[in-house]
């Protein structure tokens, strides 16, 4: 219960920080209505290649607006010194780990719900179908789990900035592919495709025990 | 003879190869005050960091309360209260914002009832509503002191708690260290003012480079011979 309630605590904080400051929703919600609309006017969409340039320019906005919202949250803590005044307190690593991701997953969730209805309207593809929220649900955690155990490894080194896409990008390849053809296959139906959600679910059960295991080491060294 | 409250052996820091603690041994009995006195750089910081459970030493035991600092981090974590050099508060949160999370952190029962009366007592009973961001140095530092005490530590690390505090808030510090020390629990603070040290203090322990190189029952000093060692320590 304890465990429960200091995730809860630490979500709060944040979301309510968060809400106060405006750092981190303002500048990923802008940056990827920013890519969606550059991408909507770099592209010659037609009928018949609106489904292979469509869902890549929309996870492309998605993985760049996360990645600045994940360096965001665990570097303000530690340039403050807040994320030492935590690690002070009696709390399982675990915890604020998964309120962190939890956080993350937030955040980046109200930036695709800005996201989405503009995709919609620009690419003129009707996405609205329930299909789209599991995709988009897997895809986000599996961002948001490796984002929030690199964005802490990264935060403790000077050149944050650089580091966190170096460390994030190759890692979260297999999702962002998973997410980009799942997407692709609700706007054209296609034979022999692979299971994409299941490797999609996959690989979030995967990193997200790995991250479980390996968030208090990197935390604490 | 009893067990020590705080007990150290042997304890050694290095960073990046340059050893920070060179071997720190020392013990401090239940209820008492210790002052920890050294010049800049001497390793005062590092030793608390290492007593808080928020760095890890290289080699060496610590005990705090018959707890193994490498075993028993999360109950030790429960028995301290840690000042350090920065607030290291949420400034979007208000003050009383900021005592009510840490105190769901510590499990803290009746915990807004708790803040209201720290508060009360470090002065900031006015200011509850306020952002923590729009606070003065002093004033932060006092919300630090009402944070590191929420939980009722049993043991009090201070890492120069005076810095940035007027002569009322040293005073109101020099009050919450005896009230402390006379409910029975442990206080070890670092400081640059001997007269501080010597007149707060049960005993007076000084590093540099790293080791401890003077240790002394404060009611056999007086400052000046504290002075004197420091000086000759610097040397």
């Amino acid at each position: 219960m304890t465990f429960l309630l200091q995730i809860q605590a630490i979500l709060w904080k944040d979301i309510r920080c968060e809400l106060r400051s405006k750092q981190t929703w303002m500048s990923m919600g802008l940056f990827a209505l920013l890519v969606l609309v550059i991408f909507n006017f770099a592209f010659d969409l037609r009928v018949d290649n609106k489904a292979a340039i469509a869902p890549g320019a929309l996870w492309v906005a998605f993985v760049f607006a996360s990645l600045l919202g994940l360096g965001r949250t665990i570097t303000s803590e530690q340039e403050k010194g807040s994320m030492d005044r935590l690690m002070l307190c009696p709390v399982d690593r675990k915890a604020i780990y998964l309120a962190k991701l939890l956080g993350n997953i937030l955040f980046i969730a109200v930036v695709e719900v800005i996201a989405l209805p503009v995709f919609a309207v620009l690419f003129n593809v009707p996405l609205f179908t329930g299909e789209l929220l599991p995709i988009v649900l897997l895809g986000t955690l599996g961002i948001a789990t490796i984002g929030t155990l690199f964005s802490v490894i990264a935060a403790a080194t000077q050149a944050r900035e650089l580091l966190l896409p170096l460390l994030v990008f190759p890692l979260i390849v297999p999702v962002v592919i998973g997410a980009v053809r799942a997407t692709g296959a609700l706007m054209v139906s296609s034979i022999n495709e692979p299971p994409w959600l299941g490797l999609m679910l996959a690989f979030d059960v995967i990193f997200l025990s790995v991250s479980l295991l390996m968030f208090e080491y990197v935390i604490e060294d | 003879m009893s067990t020590p409250y705080l007990e150290i052996k042997g304890l050694k820091k290095t960073y990046n190869l340059k050893p920070i603690l060179g071997g720190i041994d020392f013990t401090l009995d239940k209820g008492k005050c210790m002052a920890l006195l050294g010049a800049n750089g001497a390793g005062k910081t590092t030793l608390l960091r290492i007593l808080a459970c928020l760095i890890k030493p290289t080699t060496g035991t610590v005990h705090i309360a018959g707890l193994d600092f490498g075993e028993e981090a999360q109950q030790i974590r429960m028995l301290v209260g840690f000042v350090g050099h920065q607030p290291n508060l949420y400034d979007d949160l208000t003050v009383l914002e900021n005592l009510l999370f840490f105190g769901r952190m510590y499990s803290v029962k009746k915990a807004r009832e708790r803040a209201a009366i720290l508060l009360q007592r470090v002065g900031l009973a006015r200011r509850t509503s306020e952002r923590v961001g729009t606070l003065s140095r002093g004033q932060l530092q006092r919300l630090s002191l009402a944070r590191a005490l929420l939980h009722s530590p049993q043991l009090l690390l201070l890492d120069e708690p005076d810095a940035g505090l007027d002569d009322e808030g040293i005073a109101l510090l020099e009050e919450l260290i005896r009230e402390h020390a006379e409910q029975g629990r442990t206080t070890l603070f670092t400081t640059h003012n001997f007269d501080r040290a010597v007149k707060f203090s049960d005993q007076v322990c000084m590093l540099s480079g790293g080791r401890v190189v003077y240790q002394q029952a404060s009611a056999d000093l007086e400052v000046g011979s504290v002075r004197l060692a420091y000086q000759e320590a610097l040397r």
